[in-house]
Order: structure tokens, then C-alpha cells, then sequence
């Protein structure tokens, strides 16, 4: 707006001899105004693009920053062992000292004790409970010889992706030059490799990085969006059937739409501090189930709802709603079997929209204890649980390194769930959309 | 379990209700369905719904009440010496009753009395869990048996329907209402609580937030201090960074795609724009913290600034990026509300493209802009995660971007995370701060919201 002003503010050109028109437009006054003006234009059509292109780049550097950190935490590093499952230790479910032994086999020159320890920090605390495990499953096994792949610790994982840096002197680098040196002898002989890290979808939390996942937290996500679901869904669309086909113009329905335009508006913690007062409060309900995530999160996708499945009704015309009216049909048979079923579409977007949004919600689920450290995958509706961005919130605030980036592999993953929804959203308004 | 076992066999009656309804009211005129006032399956659901209703009515009441009911009578029984203590007591007392009936240790060696109210408890409990299932099953069937018994050629059974169909409908639109009603009373109940303790003058205007209540009455600095503004100052501080990001970059987006982008590059920089806005805040939360927070600071070193790990800036910044989206959709949408005569009219008297957008598009759209501001504020008020992960949580009183601020959002967080007492007052000062917070964005959001309305009737 500057410019402009300050063409007004010059000086009026001087008052030139009496030419033609035709010369005062090509004065070099004239010139170099016009000059300033498509100067001007420039500048604030490049603003504009440098204001389009410093959003987008942001999106690059938050996407990118996330893949960076977050995509090794798709291997883990696992050590092989030629494990001999002695029945006797077996017996006494010694697994510990069983793969102990085997790990001790492939150093014969460690004989001391802090030698020894160092080595035991090689394998995870739970490779025990593998071995267990795999024991219970086929208790053939006990008497023979086996090659396992067994999962190391979390800070030789991160070694060997190159999370430490080995030029740096022992007291800097936070893992001391023993077990980098065992590291590289197992690398050596082949013995330390990388592999696909499944314990990172199936797994509950732990305090072990090696050992957690969000198998709990997808279960608690999907169990919450289910009691979301199942609550929102027919409330919201019943709702907006009311308000956009039967209301009348009163200022009683005035007040329920001002009301939900508002409440869509609401802070999200402030539904947390409505769920935590009257659900766990008042009604007494367990804290961290889902049930009452569920429920806090079905009010606060409601509004969204509502809005939308309005719109998508709004857009079926007037003439559908005449001409089944004309041959009979009473008004609600009219929106039950015409109007909606075209309105459909448009409100499964909508809904599944809402449902992202809940999907990705973690303020509300804090009030009401979601933010529980909890290891067991959840099995019902009231069990202790937590939903995966909680889950990413409790990591992100772990000081391990490996932790950091099971963090961001966590937030690729409910990134990978928003786009699955969200492509869902865009191929159905892509399939059925209609233009009147 | 007998819970269950009620809304499967409710489930059940309902399916057969609806068949027995149905080919009962094809069977009493003999096949000729025209004769019948309503279609079959019409007189099918008007059985189902008195199958289902009364019975799921029960159902919902008994599940609510017996509970409570239970506890009461089990309270009744017990010695003075146990009901006779204060609210606190007392529900320590039910918490035991409860945790022991549920067979959860309670880390202590329970009293017998208290140990035989538990078993009396879990006997009750499941006596009115059979009784509810005696009686929502003879109740479902009775009024299965009535509706039949009214099915006939005259009965109206659509419109019986209908009636009963739009009393849901019109239920389902006041669940909206009872939330707001829920909110405003739960904020309010717990904040008056609270203000018991504290007097809300010294809550709105003091100075020192140090919420740490002492154990012992005796203690020294035994009642934390609860002056919020330096969280209003906080908060406010963020929320001015974050719109500094967001109003000028998210205006300037609009713009340029609603005026100068051709279609071809709008319709690629649209949803790009929208996935910014579909990230999760916890994803900024993280990034704020791990990347920016960093990032600013060594900024900083390098200009010679002493910059806090935990900046009000990057909290700021990252939250801006966020609301990008939101101010920008809002605005293309009042842009592309001005009508198309009023540019016409500009390019008329020879103006350029950037002369008409700041001279007659931005003028004319101007209030519907500020609303679109306005309601980013109270998106960036009530933002949480981006805080409580990336800003700190001591509460300092200062205008300084590059220090560590905590707001009203990471207060209420950080209080109520946990397991706490729900009566000390430092629990209940989260509800104080809810109760601003929600009043405050409430007040935004109404005026924001009326004056788009008003600006969309004025052009449509």
C-alpha cells in the first residue's frame, strides 16, 4: 500500500509547456512511475509465492527431520548365538546363564569379571524371555544345539547405525571402548547383523527401548476410535437430519447451531477437563480405558460431524426431496430413503475426516490418564491403555537416544494410518461425487 | 456378565419382535398388504421398539444407579467408627470397599469390617445385576406381547414410528447442548471449589504461580501461591510469536492462491497445505522440541544471544506453522467472497493486480480477515502439546521471547497428569485456569463467528 501512497504524496510534475496528451503520457515522469508500480506488482506477487513457498518448506523440513531420525528404528540389531539349551537350566528356566554362555563362547580371551559384564550388556534384558518363549512354544528343542538370532541392546543397535560416534574419546561418547570393540568383533565374524524390527509393531511400552512398541498403543487407538465411532457417528448424522430437515426456524434451534459452531471451536483439553470431572468424577468410571477416551473423543468429533453431514445433506436438491413427497412418502421416509442415501457420501468424508482428527488427538486422553506407562496390550473396553500419539508424547520425553527414534518411527506410523484415512476420504468424494 | 447376557437377550427380542410384528400384520388382513394403514414392516418395528424400549430404558437406569445403590446400603451397615469422618475419609472408605470387592490390593492391612462391606458389596452387586436381568427380560417380553397384541389393519403403526424416530432425532441434536451444559458446569463446580481456597482475585492478578501445596499444615511455604498472570503473560507471549508466523505468511498464501496461482499449481498447493494441517499436534510438539528448540538457540549462540533451551520462539514458531492453514483457508474463503465487480472496477480505472488486492480486495474483506484472526488466537490459546512438550514449566514473568514461559494449556497438563488427590487445590487450580481459558476462547470464537456470518450475508 506504500508505494501507492507515496505516488500521491510527490509533488505534482511540474506544469508542463501545453503539449499533447499523447507526450505527457510518455514523459519520463510517467515512465518511471509506471516503472515503480509494475516493480511494485512484482514484489507483492513474489511475497506471495515466498509466503506459499516457506509453508511448504516447513512441511519438507518437519516431514523430512521425522523420516531422518525416524526410519532406522524400522531395523534392530540382533546378535547370533550357537545356544546349547541345557535341560538342567532349562529346568530351572536359567535362560539368562544359557545364552550367557553362548555369548562367553565366542570370546574365549574375556575371562574376568568386568570383561564378562561388558559382554552381558551386549544382549538385551529381554532375550531371556525370547528364549522362554521359544522354548514354551516347542519344548523339543531342550537338549539341542540351536543358531538364534538374539536381540542386542539398545545402545549396540544405535552403534552399529552410526549413532555414536566411535571418534570421539570414551568419556564423550556415552559407550565405553570395551563394547564397541566386542561390538566390532561380533561384526567381524558375522555374528552382528541388522533385521527387520517386528517387536516395534507388536510390542507394549517398556523401559527398554529395544523391547518397546506400539503394538498397545494401535490396539488402544483402535479400541478408542471404536467407542469414538460407534457414538459419534449415529448421534452426530441424527442430529444434522434433525437441524437441516425438520428444525424449525426458532431461536431454540438458533442456540443449538451457535452452540456446535462453537463447540467445534472449544480447545480440545478443555473436553479432557469435562471428561475427567463428570466421567471419571461424577460417574466414577476407570481411569485410562479407552471407553472413557472414547466417549470424550465422540463429543469432541461430534461438532465436526454435524457440520459436515450437514453440508453433504444441503447439497442434495430440493427436487428430490418434491418429488418423493409428491408420490406419498411422509417426510421422514423422504430423508431416511432419499435424501440420505445421496447425502451418504458426503458424510462418510466427513466422518472419517473427524475420525483422523481423533486419531491424532492426544491433550484430552492426558487428562484422563491415558498417559499411563502400560506394557500389556489392551483386550477390552476397560482395560488400562494408551493410544499412540500419547505413546509418542511419553517417548519424546524418554533421554535415551534410541528412544528418540522409536519416537519418530512412532509418529511415521500414525502418519502412515492419517494418510491411509484421509486417501480413504479423497477416493470416496472422488467416486461419488455428483454435481447436480 | 449378567449385563451382557441383557442386551443380547434384549438384542434378540428386538430382531424376533420385528418378525413377529411383521408377519402378524400381513396375516390379519389375509396377505392383501394394501389393506393395512401402514406396510408390514412398519407394524415389524413398532413391535421391536416396545420389545426394546421400556427394556433398554431399565437397563440404562440400573446399569447408572446400582452401583451407588449398593454402596449406600453397604455404608448404612457399617460402625459409626468408620462412616462417621469427613467427605475425605469417607471416600477413602468407598475406595477401599471398591478395590477390595474387585479383588485390586490396597497396600494396607484392610479392617475386617471393611473387608465384610466388600464381600457385602460384590453380593449385592450381583443380586441387582440378576434382579435387572429378571426384570429387563420380563419387561422386554411383556412389551413384545403388548405390541403384538396391537398389531392390526387400523393400527398406525407409521406413524407411531415416526413420532418415536423423531424424538430420537431430536434428542441426538441436544447431545451438542448437554455437552456445552456439561462443560460450563463441570468448569464451574470444580473452579468455585477452588476459589474457596483461593480468592479469585488473588487467582487473576497476582504474580507468583508456584502451585506446590506442603504436606504437613506446619510446613514452611505451606499454601502454594496461585497468581496465574505470569501463565496469561506466557501464554500470551506464544500466542503473539505464533501469530507473527502465521498471520503474515498465511495471509500472503492466500492471496497468492486465490488471486495470482493458476490452476494447475493451486490445485497441488492446496492439499499440501492441508496436510500441514492434518499433522498431529503432538508431531509439532516433537518437532518444536527436537528440532527447532535446538535449531534457535544455536541460532542464537551464533548472534552472541543467550537463548533458553526451552524458548518461548521456538514454542512460537513451530505453533504458527501450525495455524498457517487456519488462517490461510479462512482467508481464501473471505477473498474469495469479495464479489468479482468490485476487482473489475479497480482493473477499470487502471489499477494493477497488487493496487486492487491491497486497496479494494483486502478493505473489503477486512472484518472477515480479523475474524479469521481472531479465531487462530484461540487456536493458538488452547494449543497444548506444542507447549507442554516444547516450552518450560517454571512460570516466569517476562516479554522476552528467547526465555523459557509457561502457559495457561501446560499448566492445566502438567497439574492433572497423574494420579492426584481430586480435592487439593492444586488440582482444582486447573479448573480455574480451564475456566478462563474456556471463557476467553469462547468470547473469541462467538464474536469471530458472528462477524463472518454477518460479512457472508452482506456479499451473498
Amino acid at each position: 500500500m506504500t508505494d501507492l501512497v507515496e505516488h500521491e504524496a510527490r509533488p505534482a510534475p511540474p506544469p508542463a509547456p501545453p503539449a499533447s496528451l499523447k507526450s505527457r503520457h510518455r514523459s519520463e515522469a510517467f515512465a518511471r512511475r509506471l516503472r515503480a508500480r509494475h516493480a511494485a506488482e512484482r514484489r507483492f506477487r513474489l511475497a506471495g509465492a515466498a509466503a506459499v513457498g516457506l509453508a511448504a518448506l516447513m512441511l519438507v523440513l518437519l516431514l523430512g527431520s521425522i523420516v531422518s531420525k525416524g526410519y532406522s528404528a524400522f531395523w534392530e540389531a540382533r546378535i547370533r548365538l550357537e545356544v546349547t539349551l541345557d535341560p538342567a537350566e532349562v529346568a530351572d528356566r536359567n535362560y539368562n546363564a544359557l545364552l550367557r554362555r553362548a555369548l562367553y563362547a565366542q570370546f574365549p580371551q574375556v575371562t574376568d569379571r568386568a570383561g564378562k559384564r561388558t559382554l552381558n550388556d551386549l544382549l538385551s534384558s529381554g532375550a531371556p524371555y525370547e528364549l522362554e518363549a521359544m522354548v514354551v512354544k516347542d519344548p523339543a528343542i531342550v537338549g539341542t544345539t540351536r543358531t538364534l538370532w538374539v536381540r542386542a541392546d539398545d545402545e549396540i543397535d544405535q552403534l552399529l547405525k552410526g549413532h555414536y560416534r566411535r571418534d570421539l574419546p570414551e568419556a564423550e561418547r556415552g559407550l565405553s571402548d570395551a563394547k564397541v570393540a566386542a561390538a566390532d568383533a561380533l561384526l567381524a565374524s558375522a555374528a552382528l547383523a541388522q533385521g527387520f524390527n517386528t517387536t516395534l509393531f507388536t510390542a507394549g511400552d517398556s523401559r527398554e527401548p529395544e523391547q518397546a512398541g506400539v503394538g498397545g498403543a494401535i490396539v488402544g487407538s483402535l479400541l478408542t476410535l471404536l467407542v469414538t465411532m460407534a457414538l459419534s457417528v449415529p448421534v452426530g448424522v441424527a442430529a444434522a437430519v434433525y437441524l437441516e430437515e425438520f428444525a424449525p426456524k426458532t431461536r431454540w434451534t438458533d442456540l443449538i447451531e451457535v452452540n456446535i459452531n462453537n463447540l467445534a471451536a472449544v480447545p480440545s483439553i478443555i473436553f479432557g477437563l469435562l471428561g475427567l470431572a463428570v466421567f471419571l468424577g461424577f460417574f466414577g468410571m476407570p481411569r485410562s480405558a479407552p471407553l472413557v477416551g472414547g466417549l470424550v473423543m465422540a463429543l469432541m468429533t461430534l461438532p465436526v460431524i454435524i457440520i459436515a453431514s450437514r453440508v453433504a445433506l444441503k447439497a442434495v436438491p430440493p427436487s428430490i426431496r418434491e418429488a418423493a413427497l409428491g408420490i406419498g412418502a411422509s417426510p421422514l421416509q423422504t430423508v431416511l430413503h432419499h435424501v440420505l442415501p445421496l447425502a451418504m457420501p458426503g458424510i462418510l468424508t466427513g466422518t472419517i475426516i473427524g475420525m483422523a482428527r481423533a486419531l491424532g488427538e492426544t491433550a484430552p486422553l492426558l487428562m484422563i490418564g491415558m498417559v499411563a506407562f502400560i506394557v500389556d496390550v489392551p483386550h477390552g473396553l476397560t482395560d488400562s491403555a494408551t493410544v499412540l500419539p500419547v505413546q509418542i508424547y511419553m517417548w519424546a520425553d524418554s533421554p535415551e537416544r534410541a528412544f528418540t527414534e522409536r519416537t519418530s518411527a512412532a509418529i511415521l506410523i500414525l502418519l502412515g494410518f492419517l494418510i491411509l484415512m484421509n486417501g480413504l476420504a479423497v477416493i470416496l468424494r472422488k467416486m461419488f461425487e455428483r454435481r447436480w | 456378565m449378567q449385563l451382557t447376557l441383557l442386551a443380547l437377550i434384549l438384542a434378540l427380542l428386538t430382531v424376533i419382535g420385528f418378525q413377529l410384528g411383521r408377519s402378524r400384520a400381513a396375516a390379519s388382513v389375509g396377505g392383501r398388504v394394501a389393506e393395512l394403514h401402514s406396510v408390514p414392516s412398519y407394524h415389524g418395528l413398532y413391535v421391536a421398539l416396545w420389545a426394546g424400549l421400556p427394556a433398554a430404558a431399565l437397563f440404562v437406569l440400573g446399569t447408572a444407579s446400582e452401583g451407588w445403590l449398593a454402596m449406600q446400603l453397604v455404608l448404612s451397615g457399617l460402625p459409626d467408627r468408620l462412616t462417621a469422618g469427613d467427605v475425605q475419609s469417607l471416600s477413602l472408605l468407598k475406595a477401599d470397599i471398591l478395590n477390595l470387592a474387585h479383588g485390586v490390593a490396597t497396600g494396607r492391612e484392610p479392617d475386617p469390617a471393611v473387608v465384610a462391606a466388600a464381600r457385602r458389596y460384590t453380593s449385592l452387586r450381583s443380586l441387582a445385576d440378576w434382579s435387572l436381568l429378571a426384570v429387563g427380560a420380563s419387561l422386554a417380553v411383556a412389551g413384545l406381547a403388548w405390541g403384538r397384541h396391537r398389531v392390526g389393519p387400523d393400527l398406525r403403526a407409521r406413524t407411531a414410528v415416526e413420532r418415536v424416530t423423531r424424538v430420537a432425532l431430536v434428542v441426538c441434536s441436544l447431545v451438542a447442548i448437554v455437552t456445552t451444559v456439561g462443560i460450563v458446569l463441570s468448569l464451574l463446580f470444580e473452579a468455585l471449589r477452588f476459589f474457596t481456597v483461593v480468592s479469585p482475585l488473588d487467582f487473576l492478578f497476582g504474580t507468583h504461580w508456584s502451585p506446590q501445596m506442603a504436606m504437613r499444615a506446619d510446613q514452611v511455604g505451606s499454601s502454594g501461591s496461585f497468581g496465574a498472570i505470569p501463565l496469561f503473560a506466557g501464554t500470551a507471549l506464544i500466542t503473539v510469536v505464533a501469530m507473527l508466523v502465521a498471520v503474515p505468511i498465511g495471509l500472503m498464501a492466500a492471496i497468492y492462491m486465490s488471486e495470482y496461482a493458476g490452476r494447475g499449481v493451486r490445485i497441488w498447493l492446496k492439499p499440501a497445505l492441508e496436510i500441514l494441517a492434518g499433522i498431529p499436534t503432538v508431531v509439532y510438539g516433537f518437532f518444536a522440541a527436537l528440532t527447532m528448540a535446538p535449531f534457535v538457540r544455536s541460532v542464537g549462540g551464533a548472534l552472541g544471544l543467550d537463548v533458553s533451551s526451552e524458548s518461548a520462539l521456538a514454542a512460537g514458531i513451530v505453533m504458527g506453522v501450525m495455524i498457517i492453514p487456519f488462517v490461510s483457508s479462512l482467508s481464501d474463503d473471505v477473498i474469495n467472497a469479495v464479489p468479482q465487480s468490485l476487482r473489475d472496477g479497480s482493473y477499470g480505472l487502471g489499477a494493477t493486480k497488487s493496487e486492487t488486492i491491497k486497496q479494494v480486495v483486502l478493505p473489503a474483506a477486512l472484518p472477515g480477515i480479523v475474524a479469521a484472526v481472531m479465531l487462530a488466537v484461540s487456536r493458538a490459546i488452547g494449543e497444548t502439546m506444542i507447549v507442554t512438550m516444547a516450552s518450560g514449566l517454571t512460570a516466569n514473568l517476562t516479554a522476552n521471547p528467547l526465555q523459557a514461559v509457561t502457559t495457561v494449556t501446560t499448566q492445566i497438563a502438567t497439574l492433572l497428569v497423574g494420579d492426584q488427590e481430586f480435592d487439593s487445590p492444586k488440582t482444582l487450580s486447573a479448573f480455574g485456569l480451564g475456566l478462563v481459558l474456556f471463557g476467553v476462547t469462547l468470547c473469541l470464537n462467538v464474536v469471530a463467528l458472528r462477524v463472518v456470518q454477518t460479512y457472508r450475508e452482506k456479499y451473498d
